[in-house]
């Protein structure tokens, strides 16, 4: 059985996706796509493994899947046998799933900047930031409320999958211009995500905050 | 910004766009020095490039010139041609560009980071420095004098993993050479043999005194790695110095000696700055603001 990951070394989506395969001590293959400036994404080939032509894609026994929030809960739902990267409990499932969404949708304005901004893409600069700013703003409140209540994590006493995949694009917003100066409470997140067992940066994540 | 007036960087060839980047028969508008073009490529191959009016139309036709996997182009009346790079030429290397990077800060920190190992240790962990291994060992520059280039030498640095090539730590020779004030490039030694040198280019396209595009054209030496699998090593290495270079302040080049304190290992960058200053350019130079 092996696993293979499609893979873009820049992309803060694959990069979800190889953090959980870290965690969880996962060995797996990497195909490398050349998706800048290549666009090998979007070629017949690829297509044929996702016609959305998104990375990543994860293979793993037979699926075939996209999407960085659904690999992380087939990974978690297959691997992770302690359970705690994604809570089944009625209190704590449905929230972990709100901000998995959240991570895959508002949060990918951060992306959007980071596009325009190394890699040219053709979008309002303006909008985009401005669109991640609100979204940095309703997780800093939330974690603010969190960490009055002497919590460090997004849901729960533990790291969930929610803390992970809304770390990437956060932590790579400043290559979208887009500081953290404004968000205590996200950047106090982000030095303990850090410290996680297994953790390792990827290029444009400051080394130093 | 408006144009720069700026004769000397208005004299340089600058890198606009990278030979893949438009189809055939397309257009693309971009900026250099400040000043809007349009670069169209004709319907066989080559490439048109104008320069766009206030009101939107085409106005004077630019000098083009492909080589490097780039596209390049000049405001002015060019003193030195494009520079000469043998390995280019050589069938048995993988040439690859990486499109191209933005990066907001001026051209000018571009080539000193590139320059500059003393970072290695701190910026690029396992694979171009380690953090036990910081020492930048003496090196020599020089002012090449019938080429008007800078050029370091003997220089060495413990790297980790020296390239995609590489499977473990060496001692990497180098050799930098600075080819205009937007192009910089450097020879590093991988593979036994020691005539056989990666070439390593950064050309920088500015679109404001503070706004670049790096392009990064290789002629590498590797059997073992695809062009994909360099490209992306070396993006990712350059994403690593685009977060430091970003930070930089001020984001213009001070060529005022006592405005940033070197140290022995910054000794290129001294021999850069003297050069930029008895050349007297002007773009995005920091000038000191009187008291």
């Amino acid at each position: 059985m092996t696993i293979t990951l499609h893979d873009y070394s820049l992309s803060g989506s694959c990069y979800k996706v190889r953090l959980m395969l870290g965690f969880l001590g996962l060995d797996y293959d990497r195909r490398q796509v050349d998706f800048y400036p290549g666009r090998q994404h979007k070629r017949p080939e690829f297509l044929a493994i996702n016609p959305l032509g998104q990375l990543p894609v994860l293979e793993d026994d037979g699926l075939v899947l996209r999407d960085a929030q659904a690999i992380l809960c087939h990974l978690a739902n297959r691997y992770d046998g302690g359970g705690t990267w994604l809570p089944r409990d009625p209190a704590r499932f449905g929230p972990v799933m709100m901000w998995l969404m959240f991570a895959g949708g508002e949060l990918m304005a951060a992306s959007s900047a980071r596009l325009h901004d190394v890699m040219s893409y053709d979008l309002d600069i303006d909008a985009a930031r401005r669109s991640a700013r609100a979204a940095f703003r309703v997780l800093d409140d939330h974690l603010t409320h969190r960490e009055i209540d002497g919590a460090t994590w997004i849901v729960g006493d533990h790291p969930t999958i929610a803390d992970l995949a809304c770390f990437p694009y956060v932590a790579l917003s400043g290559d979208g211009g887009i500081g953290h100066e404004e968000y205590p409470a996200i950047r106090n997140w982000l030095r303990e995500f850090r410290k996680l067992p297994g953790f390792h940066a990827m290029s444009g994540i400051p080394e130093y905050v | 910004m408006t144009a720069t007036t700026d004769p000397v960087a208005r004299n340089e060839w600058i890198a606009c766009g990278w030979l893949g980047q438009i189809r055939p028969g397309a257009s693309h508008d971009t900026m250099v020095l400040g000043q809007p073009i349009r670069i169209t490529r004709k319907a066989g191959d080559g490439y048109r490039i104008a320069e766009i009016g206030e009101d939107g139309a085409e106005g004077r036709e630019l000098p083009v010139q492909t080589r490097y996997t780039c596209i390049f182009t000049t405001l002015g009346e060019p003193s030195r041609p494009l520079p000469e790079i043998a390995e280019f030429d050589e069938p048995d290397r993988i040439v690859v560009g990486c499109g191209n990077v933005g990066v907001n800060t001026s051209p000018y920190r571009l080539v000193e980071n590139f320059l500059d190992m003393a970072h290695f240790s701190f910026i690029h962990v396992d694979t171009l420095g380690a953090t036990d291994k910081t020492e930048v060992l003496a090196y020599r520059t020089e002012h090449r004098k019938d080429v008007d280039e800078i050029w370091a030498v003997d220089c060495t640095f413990f790297q980790p993993a020296a390239s995609k090539a590489v499977k473990g730590g060496q001692m990497t020779r180098y050799q930098y050479r600075v080819m205009s004030p937007f192009s910089v490039m450097l020879y590093k030694n991988i593979s036994e043999d020691s005539d056989r040198n990666d070439a390593i280019c950064v050309f920088i396209q500015p679109l404001t005194e503070t706004r670049c595009l790096a392009y990064m054209p290789m002629a590498i030496v590797d059997n073992e790695n695809t062009a994909a699998d360099i490209a992306d090593f070396q993006q990712s290495i350059f994403l690593q110095d685009r977060v430091i270079l970003e930070n930089q302040r001020p984001a213009l080049l001070p060529l005022d000696p006592t405005y940033e304190l070197p140290t022995r290992a910054d000794a290129s960058s001294i021999a850069f700055r003297r050069w930029l200053k008895a050349m007297d350019i002007r773009f995005g130079i920091y000038e000191k603001q009187a008291a």
